[in-house]
């Protein structure tokens, strides 16, 4: 018995000075949500495909993080045509993938031309426009290549922030890295592990080749509370995207480990269905194609209890379409909604509303009352119906809330169009205006309000479709900023979306993790993997 | 055992008295939200502290249990009945009938309840009230619960059927449905009594499972099932172990349910 006991220390003593001896040569710990879908950076559509995308890929440009300009990559210049149709990539020379082979203006050419092909089925293609066979592009040398696209592409050059270039002659393909680290091991439904790439071509001032970190292990861990406990075990490095709630409970344990980077891209909003031929009562519709009624109801949500109730005071009450995070396309004219139930009231009043009893009623008598959908299971979406449904009592609105499965909801708001308002959010992973095309345009699938309109049914979707279109023919970033800041001016004078809240982006980075500088741009918390560093120390914090 | 079953009957009986005298009792309403108040510990004017929202917890659970400890036994009850009906049916009516009525007893037994409860609430129209949806979440749990009682039924009514004193009724000429009223359906009460106890904690739980999900009764009306939302992550019930009280109150209901439908079980 008494050996078992010792044979069991010893054991015990190897594992962990092993552990230690792992986090000190530098591994980098922290968790996916999922299992990445894909390796292939052409075909990612999932956040944990999009993670090792990040930490594997090399680009050609890059959108720094924190100061949300481009810089260059791979390409030491490049330059757009005035026609916004072509881009001409000046590549850096004697550039080597993870696996030792060259990278040349060829794999640029492979890859874009991989990319534009409709059999690749590549979500990035979109974004690029349609007629990916009549993209042309011409390697004229080893280190410079031009791409012309069918049509032209407003904020083209910031688009390839998320090509990364797969390797034309290597025989691993796409598993040979140009990032900071290439995978090494794969677990389904365990890990991924990323090594440092040897052959990566940045070093930093002094002359040391980066990434500082070794590896990387990438846990696939669904639970949430899983992370979290390992987060407090000292077993993760950091967790990337973290909710209001844990946020707090991490900062009740240790205030050093989290931070808050302020308001994020991201956006929840409430809307109401418009679509003409809706099975939803002819005088509901009246109600909610008037811009009167929309601007009341969004006036009478009182969006700073929603911000510091519902997330803590981890959210900011949203001023339209636009987060105050995206630096540039914020239109800083703009003014909060104010909450104001009295002034709610009058401008229903002008419509024909009248509040009786505690029962707001239409100029035809009918009881002002209508159901929000939102996805089940989503605490903070249902928690923020709950307030909205008091809010809206206080003017005499009855609000019934429904929580749905995701596909059923789906189903609701795309294809039959069988619902009243809705609230969901909108996760925002770029700047650029042109990657909302579909939304804003009166014919866009998403201009969820109502979707696909062969023209558009109001003026002033008719001068939002034109200041779109507008914008993105042109390639001076200054003119198109004008342009979309009259949308977001019209969005929230109509407000066909009521914008509520812009989430906090909230992170918990371990105290060992040297050089970390989250931001409200995603990856928030490993944009900067690269200078990243970790310190000598059994315990990561 | 028998004191067990008394103390039993004490707790259901003082629970289904306490949630009945709920407005009463509650100091404020189960949706005002205290905005001002929200995640407070127990106090003077919050006896169970406030939710998320601010909302008076003890009112909650009061209301919650009203409509928990109500509804299920209708369920129970209309899923009894169904199961009657259609058990009762095959079992009398005996061979195809019988086993047609078995094959889709096995069937309806086989698909998995909770999805389908799921499909059934998103088909149903969105614009109900709060209290509409109530009804609509237990009624589907009773329209959907019927097989399993359904299987026991048919089997006691094909029993039944051949009896001896239903030959002899049906010798001297009495009706079917005399004979179904005056002499199957008096033997078979005593099953479905105990197959209606045994619904009633099933649906409880089973509206519970559905308010875990988001799916149960709709906001602002409180349930068992919305109240133990709460308990989703372990850091909360550390910090505000008070939170466990709802589920300390249903484990304590279905149990003493348990307890009192044993107790109908042997006496039947």
């Amino acid at each position: 018995m008494k050996a078992f006991r010792t044979l069991g220390l010893v054991l015990l003593a190897a594992v962990m000075t092993l552990t230690a001896m792992a986090q000190s040569a530098g591994e980098l710990r922290f968790c996916l949500r999922s299992e990445p879908r894909t390796f292939d950076p052409l075909l990612v559509s999932d956040e944990a495909s999009d993670t090792v995308r990040y930490l594997t890929g090399g680009v050609l440009v890059r959108i720094n993080r924190q100061t949300q300009t481009l810089e260059p990559e791979l390409a030491s210049s490049w330059k757009v045509s005035k026609d916004s149709r072509s881009i001409s990539f000046a590549l850096r020379d004697r550039i080597f993938y993870s696996d030792g082979s060259p990278f040349t203006a060829d794999d640029v050419a492979a890859t874009v031309k991989r990319m534009m092909a409709p059999e690749t089925h590549s979500p990035m293609a979109d974004a690029f426009g349609a007629g990916g066979e009549k993209t042309d592009i011409k390697v004229l040398s080893p280190t410079r290549v031009t791409i012309t696209f069918a049509a032209p592409i407003a904020g083209l050059d910031r688009l390839f922030d998320e090509v990364a270039i797969v390797s034309s002659r290597s025989p691993r393909k796409e598993m040979a890295a140009l990032g900071p680290y290439y995978v090494a091991d794969h677990k389904a439904g365990s890990y991924v592990y990323l090594r440092r790439n040897p052959n990566y071509w940045k070093k930093d001032s002094s002359g040391q080749a980066m990434p500082y970190i070794e590896a990387i292990r990438l846990d696939i861990q669904a639970n949430r509370d899983i992370e979290l406990l390992r987060m407090q075990r000292g077993e993760i490095h950091l967790i990337n995207s973290l909710d209001a709630e844990y946020f707090d409970r991490l900062k009740s344990i240790n205030p050093s480990l989290v931070y808050d980077a302020g308001p994020s891209l991201d956006s929840e909003q409430m809307w109401f269905n418009q679509v003409p031929n809706a099975p939803v009562a002819a005088y509901k519709l009246k109600w909610f194609r008037s811009s009167n009624f929309r601007h009341a109801v969004s006036m009478a949500i009182n969006r700073a209890d929603l911000a510091r109730i519902v997330f803590g005071s981890h959210a900011q009450p949203a001023i339209g379409p636009v987060s105050p995070a995206n630096k540039f396309w914020f239109n800083r004219k703009l003014r909060p909604t104010q909450y104001d139930t009295g002034v709610a009231l009058r401008q229903l009043q002008q419509d024909g509303f009248r509040l009786n009893g505690g029962v707001l009623r239409d100029r035809e008598g009918h009881a002002v009352e209508f159901s929000v959908i939102t996805n089940a299971g989503n605490k903070y979406r249902e928690r923020m119906a709950t307030m909205i449904q008091q809010d809206l009592g206080k003017i005499g609105i009855r609000l019934n809330i429904v929580t749905l499965d995701f596909p059923s909801l789906i189903e609701r708001i795309a294809e039959k169009f069988n619902y009243e308002a809705a609230l969901l959010g909108t996760v925002n992973a770029g700047l650029d205006p042109n990657e909302q095309m579909n939304m804003w345009l009166s014919s866009g699938e998403n201009h969820q309000w109502n979707p696909r309109q062969k023209s558009p049914e109001t003026t002033w979707e008719a001068e939002i479709d034109r200041a779109m279109k507008a914008q993105s023919q042109l390639s001076n970033p200054m003119k198109r900023k004008v342009y979309f800041d009259r949308v977001q001016e019209i969005v929230v004078r109509e407000a066909p979306f009521i914008y509520l809240v812009n989430r906090n982006a909230l992170s918990a980075i371990s105290t060992s993790i040297r050089g970390a500088a989250p931001v409200a741009m995603r990856p928030q918390a490993y944009w900067n993997i690269e200078r990243m560093s970790l310190t000598d120390g059994k315990k990561v914090h | 055992m028998k004191l067990l079953r008394k103390l039993a009957w004490i707790i259901l009986l003082t629970v289904a008295a306490l949630s009945a005298m709920a407005s009463v009792l509650s100091t404020s309403g189960y949706a005002t939200q205290f905005r001002e108040e929200t995640s407070a510990a127990p106090s003077r004017q919050h006896w169970l502290g406030t939710d998320e929202l601010g909302r008076d917890r003890f009112a909650r659970l009061l209301y919650g249990t009203r409509i928990s400890l109500g509804l299920a036994p209708v369920a129970a009850l209309l899923a009894t009945a169904l199961a009657a009906a259609i058990g009762g049916g095959a079992g009398y009516l005996g061979g195809r009938w019988q086993r047609g009525m078995t094959v889709m007893i096995d069937l309806f037994l086989c698909l998995p309840w909770l999805f389908l409860l799921v499909i059934a609430r998103a088909m149903l129209p969105l614009n109900v009230s709060p209290m509409v949806s109530v009804l609509v979440t237990f009624g589907l749990l009773g329209a959907l619960g019927w097989a399993g009682p359904a299987r026991v039924v048919a089997a006691s009514v094909a029993a039944l059927r051949d009896s001896e004193c239903v030959l002899q009724a049906r010798a001297v000429g009495t009706t079917e449905w005399r004979i179904l009223l005056r002499h199957i359906f008096p033997r078979l009460l005593p099953i479905l009594s105990a197959q209606f106890l045994i619904l009633v904690p099933v649906f409880v739980l089973s509206e519970a499972n559905l308010g875990m999900l988001g799916l149960g009764v709709a906001e602002p009306l409180p349930s068992w099932g919305s109240l133990l939302r709460e308990m989703e992550s372990l850091y909360g019930l550390t910090s505000a172990p008070w939170r466990l009280v709802p589920l300390g109150l249903l484990m304590l209901v279905v149990n003493s349910l348990q307890l009192v439908m044993g107790d109908e079980e042997t006496s039947a």
